[in-house]
């Protein structure tokens, strides 16, 4: 017992300090989201509390984009629920692990499942094979990006509250877009889904229900698939 | 359904999908044909994020720097993405584009 209290420890610490060269972007991050939830048409509050109901960067920012448009509710869920499919792929990379942990942190770690929590905890679970390590290492990963985002998306509600419209302050969630857009473009088919999501959404931006957006991010998935096909 | 619930319906859909394999589905490992097309998600999924709202203006096509600052902003910062993967560079750069341009035109 005292063996796994020091493991727990070290663990814990471990995962903050791999976490902690990744904070020079949410920190940003999280003050612009909430900035944008200050100004948002679902309200200060209710927008900033997607940080702790959802919290997930890209979709959060997606979901007061389409409450600002006018979207109707079920497009809203389910482009939202598109944007966090990539969950499904860091879940069942990660499950041969967390299968070795306690029933109730294998339930509530998933909460903290972000695409930089899952980025370092994969590398380091390649390293080590203790469950009560790699457990502890993942719940300090895990809160070292929760942590500052619920602050920080505070903090930008407070800070977006005195900020005038006329700064064009609701042009950084495009912008935000751009900088997570970036890096996954790994290759060709990436670029190719991009480019055609990117097309298909600007010709479908009249579509009914706000479906534009989906109509484009899936035509650029299709797009994707099939360049992958012919050139992997 | 009102805000508040479509809010509440996105974060369980979001918890179930960091659960699906964990606590769900089990030993099963992904099978191609759907790890295949999760994969270009994110870059299709920002794209179509992107496009629309920096290069339509009142719902039509607008490139011009003039009555449409935000297109050649977006094109700024997605070099400077592309350059720095830094978020405090490229949102700045972005704004300061809109604002520079907007006083020019």
């Amino acid at each position: 017992m005292a063996k796994h209290q020091s493991t727990r420890r070290k663990a814990l610490a471990d995962g903050v300090r791999a976490f902690a060269p990744l904070l020079i972007a949410v920190v940003p991050f999280g003050l612009v989201f909430g900035i944008v939830a200050a100004g948002s048409e679902v309200g200060p509050w209710l927008g900033g509390a997607t940080s702790f109901i959802i919290f997930a960067g890209a979709a959060q920012l997606a979901t007061l984009q389409l409450f600002d448009a006018g979207a109707a509710g079920a497009v809203v869920i389910a482009t939202a629920l598109v944007i966090n499919a990539r969950h499904l792929m860091y879940s069942a990379a990660l499950a041969p692990a967390f299968r070795e942990f306690p029933k109730g942190a294998r339930f509530a770690l998933p909460y903290l499942l972000t695409d930089q929590a899952f980025a370092i905890s994969i590398v380091r679970f390649g390293e080590v094979e203790d469950p009560v390590y790699r457990q502890w290492f993942f719940t300090g990963a895990g809160l070292s990006l929760w942590v500052p985002w619920q602050i920080f998306t505070i903090a930008g509600i407070v800070l977006g509250a005195q900020i005038p419209a006329s700064w064009s302050l609701d042009f950084a969630i495009p912008l935000m877009f751009v900088i997570l857009l970036v890096p996954t473009i790994k290759g060709r088919p990436e670029l190719i889904a991009a480019v055609l999501g990117a097309t298909v959404a600007v010709v479908a931006a009249g579509a009914p229900y706000g479906l534009g957006l989906i109509i484009g991010a899936l035509s650029g998935v299709a797009a994707g698939v099939l360049a992958y096909r012919a050139a992997p | 359904m009102t805000n508040v619930g479509i809010i509440f319906a996105i974060g369980i859909g979001t918890y179930l999908l960091r659960l699906s394999f964990i606590g769900i589905v089990g030993d099963r490992v992904m099978p191609e044909w759907a790890l295949v097309p999760v994969r270009f998600v994110a870059p299709a999924v920002l794209a179509a994020l992107i496009a629309p709202a920096v290069l339509l203006a009142d719902g039509a096509l607008d490139l011009s720097p003039a009555s449409n600052p935000r297109a050649l902003a977006a094109l700024v910062a997605l070099l400077l993405a592309w350059k720095t993967r830094s978020v405090p560079v490229v949102i700045a750069a972005g704004l300061v584009a809109v604002w520079a341009l907007q006083a020019v035109f």
